[in-house]
């Protein structure tokens, strides 16, 4: 019971980026369709998971005043390799990513989860949180990417040519594929998901 | 004149925060008082230049001879996190009222992704180590308009009658997507 709660929590109640708003600037800049959101939100969890395992199996052995390059070289080993894997099999995501799948590494909520759960926390319940954690944060970006493909051009790709829809025909509101819109689209969303969790707990 | 394309590309075109998205943590968190915006900004401005600067002469100085350019990610933001800690100690030294003010928020420039970003972006675009420099200050620069701006808005909006479920977060979103749109105003420019 205490682990499930403990990997829900991420969904609704914690979720990085409606409740704990971290890791905000690759949720803005890659949802212009669902596949990018769902694609970052994976390599993160990837991630996550990761250099919680490895966080918490190590935590003894790091001296307190090292430990924040510590993690950020752990951090940053997995994301060297999450790059040459999505370069390798899957390069129309690595094109659309571009430069966030490097900054995967100064993501607040990776370090964030190493500093606050995994280096206290056995490892067990460290890849859990990561898993948690990192689907919820997953769930967050293919919503709001979905939310912005629908607005902006009237489309829904979850997996291009597999489960592509087409919803509307013509042009929609252009706005919510540029920049403003994912700012102002994701204002939205952290006050609907604020009434859900009033609602819930 | 090319530097001063980058420039206006990089301050207004392709503005940092508003239009690539970069160092959004900062621009929602220290956005609250003009002053901590300003203090924020210097301390981006000079981890960003520098950083620019150190990064330009790693990748091509030695991750390029070397053949070891997949290190670029782990090396850059071991060089990163080291010039940040710097800046705090000098901080704490030199201005300790600033050191106060800005508290948690200098650490984190470590996990700023626009200093990272910015250091990666002038290696993509092939600068030179000039254009490098002008590059990381423009984008500094850049990233103080848009964060001054925006606290400034946010001073007022304490003042306003927002509807409830809106107020905090969600309505300072709402509001960094029109000063985005107005931003937009200068697309094509360049």
């Amino acid at each position: 019971m205490k682990q499930w709660q403990n990997f829900s929590k991420g969904f609704i109640k914690d979720n990085p980026v409606f409740a704990l708003f971290l890791g905000l600037c690759p949720t803005l800049a890659v949802t212009t369709s669902a596949y990018n959101g769902l694609g970052m939100g994976l390599a993160t969890t990837f991630v996550l998971v990761m250099s919680n395992l490895v966080v918490s199996i190590i935590k003894n052995l790091i001296p307190a005043k090292v430990r924040i390059p510590t993690f950020i070289v752990v951090i940053a080993s997995f994301v060297t390799m999450v790059e040459m894997l999505t370069e390798a099999f899957v390069p129309d995501l690595y094109e659309q990513l571009g430069i966030f799948i490097p900054l995967i590494v100064v993501n607040c909520l990776v370090l964030g989860r190493s500093e606050a759960f995994a280096s206290k926390n056995d490892i067990v319940s460290s890849i859990i949180d990561g898993l948690g954690m990192g689907l919820g944060f997953a769930m967050a970006l293919t919503v709001l990417g979905a939310v912005r493909e629908i607005l902006g051009s009237g489309s829904l790709t979850l997996i291009p040519e597999l489960l592509e829809f087409t919803l509307y025909e013509g042009d929609g509101m252009l706005v919510f594929v540029l920049a403003p819109g994912a700012f102002i689209a994701l204002g939205y969303l952290i006050m609907l998901a604020d009434k859900l969790k009033q609602k819930m707990y | 004149m090319d530097y001063l394309i980058i420039v206006i590309g990089a301050v207004f075109v392709n503005n940092i925060v508003l239009n690539r998205f970069l160092g959004i943590c900062p621009f929602i968190g220290v956005s609250s008082k003009v002053e901590t915006a300003i203090g924020m900004t210097g301390a981006v401005a000079f981890v960003m230049t520098l950083a620019t600067i150190i990064t330009y002469l790693l990748q091509n100085y030695i991750l390029i001879p070397f053949g070891i350019t997949f290190m670029q990610t782990i090396t850059f933001i071991l060089i990163i996190a080291s010039l940040v800690q710097l800046v705090e100690i000098i901080l704490k030294k030199v201005s300790p009222p600033m050191y106060q003010a800005l508290g948690i928020f200098l650490p984190l420039i470590t996990t700023n992704c626009a200093i990272l970003g910015v250091a990666i972006l002038a290696v993509q675009n092939n600068y030179n180590l000039l254009e490098s420099v002008v590059f990381g200050l423009a984008n500094a620069i850049g990233f103080g308009l848009a964060l001054i701006i925006f606290a400034g808005i946010r001073e007022h909006l304490e003042f306003m009658n927002v509807p409830k479920a809106m107020k905090g977060v969600p309505i300072a979103f709402v509001v960094a997507g029109l000063l985005s749109l107005a931003f937009m105003g200068f697309s094509g420019i360049v």
